[in-house]
């Protein structure tokens, strides 16, 4: 295998709070090479923070540390806030969870997609305007040239969530992090735009750190998985051995997971004394 | 085909939304001449009694009465009220004993002078700082600011007036005095608008024009002190309560420089409750700042109003009533078409 495109190693983000200061994130170490990494864990895990914190967008009072973070042979932590911009974007890429706080209310879709594009790379108008259109077409919104005239608010959860990829992706970055894309959207359309994530990155060729609270959306779209608690990684896996995980948490959640074919009345309730020991 | 279509659709609207703005503001002016109407009559002044005296004959007493018409219905007064303001006839003022309606003409542009200054430095100033504060959100940049706002706040006018006088007029001599011109400059100039900056230009009179600025920059600026410290305390808030949006990360993910974060994701939607800021800052310094006219001699609305009220002068009292009142709903319906404007989503 090749150098990974992402060494992460005791990453450590805290707050300040009126009782000292307080890792969300407590040592986090993991290398990602070019597949698909799922991190996993419920609120407060600290799995989103991961996510700002690789593209240093932790802001004050917060503080992020590691004794390595290396992309792509950069040193993350090296680079001035400056140098940072030009990878924003460009190299690493985020999608967020709600579009309808995400996008901004009073820039036109269009704007707000060149406006990525623009940051990033010198082109002519009109082919910035043609990559926009090709864009959103591999994002399947079928008519594009009515669409970048839309404000947010004109626009459904699931084209809103559409134009948000869309954005992140036309400075073609290496590295997408989608932090619970789909949690805000319609059951119905969560599918179509983990497929679209799934396809788009893999034709492309780049790396996915997919972050959610659901374990087998996860399974599904990723090859490795990181779960998480209170900060720390309990378990890293393969996601096709995620059934032989061993940590109680991991059970636990595995265990509350209901399955098509079963028949259970109850479903266990994760009991935290089995690692926490309260 | 179907450009056609939507342009005639949109100039139908445009015009539809012009006539609706025209009849609310007429009836809302219109309920505002009603408000200034019943005033006139609860308030305990006789208002015959003030032109004929106190030793007037009983018969003297009815003759005025009946030539001022109040022996009509109050609606038949109410009705021809309104007809005498829509062709400017406010009555007579027997303070300054000219009609009232001459009288706002000379002393409001006076005022709006001063106030336009005001506000424009006002903004100028107050809503980058505030942008500026909250920007550096909680470093000593942003304490600075606070404390700068929070003297806005609490230094009294009169006070800052006649301190200012002292500092920059008596001792270091950079501006000059109390009053809209020197004495030996007054009246030089053709009252065009009554704004004596735009008189003086018009006529090409450049000794006067500096001379009014010099008159005017000091009550101005102390009067912009005061919507400075307002206006930057709530763009701060604003900002602040923006920044902290996902979009603002949305925008820094996707590399965008630090001040385009600020300026055009972060300032740009909160144009809109700004404008209600300035909007009504502007409307409260049209008012007449009673307080920095009376420091400077100002021959403003608001000396022109307290003298009015002073000596129970009615008629220039609700005319000035109704010129404050005209000018807050003007303020607001120009505000309600720029929301519009701006905000996409209140289209």
């Amino acid at each position: 295998m090749t150098l990974p495109l992402l060494e992460m190693e005791n990453l450590r983000v805290s707050f300040p709070t009126p009782s000292g200061r307080v890792d969300v994130v407590k040592g986090l170490s993991f290398t990602l090479g070019r597949e698909r990494l799922g991190i996993v864990g419920e609120s407060g895990s600290g799995k989103s923070m991961t996510g700002r914190a690789i593209m240093r967008l932790v802001r004050r009072p917060g503080q992020q540390i590691a004794d390595k973070m290396i992309f792509d042979g950069i040193d993350l932590q090296a680079q001035s806030e400056r140098e940072m911009r030009h990878l924003r974007g460009a190299r690493v890429s985020m999608v967020m969870q709600d579009p309808k706080f995400s996008l901004n209310p009073v820039m036109t879709v269009g704007a707000q997609i060149i406006e990525a594009l623009k940051t990033h790379e010198r082109l002519g108008r009109k082919d910035m305007k043609a990559r926009m259109i090709e864009m959103l077409h591999s994002v399947r919104i079928n008519d594009p040239e009515r669409v970048i005239n839309l404000y947010p608010h004109e626009v459904s959860g699931g084209m809103g969530q559409r134009i948000m990829i869309a954005m992140m992706l036309i400075p073609k970055p290496d590295l997408l992090i989608a932090d619970e894309p789909t949690s805000a959207l319609d059951v119905s359309v969560q599918a179509q735009v983990l497929e679209l994530i799934d396809e788009l990155v893999r034709d492309k060729g780049m790396s996915l750190i997919l972050i959610s609270h659901d374990l087998n959306l996860v399974a599904r779209y990723c090859d490795r998985i990181l779960v998480m608690h209170a900060g720390e990684v309990v378990e890293s896996c393969a996601a096709k051995d995620l059934h032989k995980a061993t940590h109680p948490y991991t059970r636990g959640l595995l265990a509350a997971v209901p399955k098509m074919e079963e028949d259970r009345d109850q479903l266990p309730v994760l009991d935290r004394s089995a690692w926490s020991g309260t | 085909m179907s450009t056609d279509i939507s342009k005639s659709h949109r100039l139908k609207r445009t015009v539809l939304s012009l006539g609706g703005f025209i009849i609310v503001t007429l009836l809302t002016f219109i309920g505002l001449m009603a408000i200034t109407f019943f005033i006139g009559r609860v308030i305990p002044i006789d208002p015959v009694l003030s032109i004929v005296g106190d030793r007037a004959t009983q018969e003297q007493y009815d003759t005025v009465r009946l030539a001022l018409g109040l022996d009509r219905p109050l609606i038949i007064q109410f009705i021809s009220y309104i007809g005498d303001v829509f062709q400017g006839e406010l009555g007579h003022s027997i303070s300054t004993n000219r009609p009232v309606a001459s009288d706002l003409l000379k002393v409001f542009p006076a005022t709006l002078e001063m106030a336009t200054l005001g506000i424009v430095i006002g903004v100028g100033v107050g809503v980058p700082l505030g942008v500026w504060a909250a920007a550096y959100h909680g470093t000593w940049i942003d304490q600075i600011i606070r404390v700068f706002a929070l003297l806005g706040y609490s230094v009294p006018a009169f006070w800052l007036g006649l301190v200012g006088l002292v500092v920059f007029y008596a001792n270091l001599g950079w501006v000059s005095g109390p009053g809209r011109v020197d004495i030996f400059y007054e009246g030089l100039v053709e009252p065009r608008t009554g704004l004596l900056l735009i008189d003086s230009a018009l006529a090409g009179d450049w000794d006067v024009f500096w001379n009014a600025l010099d008159h005017l920059i000091l009550p101005a600026s102390i009067l912009a002190f005061f919507s400075v410290a307002y206006i930057a305390r709530m763009t701060r808030s604003f900002m602040l309560d923006q920044l902290g949006q996902e979009y603002i990360t949305t925008a820094r993910a996707k590399g965008v420089a630090e001040w385009r974060v600020i300026w055009t994701h972060g300032f740009r939607p909160i144009r809109v409750p700004l404008i209600t800021v300035i909007g009504l800052s502007y409307a409260a310094l049209l008012e007449g700042s009673v307080m920095i006219e009376t420091v400077f001699s100002w021959p403003g609305i608001g000396n022109y109003l307290t003298v009015a009220l002073l000596n129970a002068d009615m008629n220039a009292v609700l005319g000035a009533t109704l010129v404050i009142g005209a000018v807050f709903i003007l303020i607001n319906r120009i505000s309600d078409v720029l929301y519009r404007v701006l905000d996409p989503r209140s289209r």
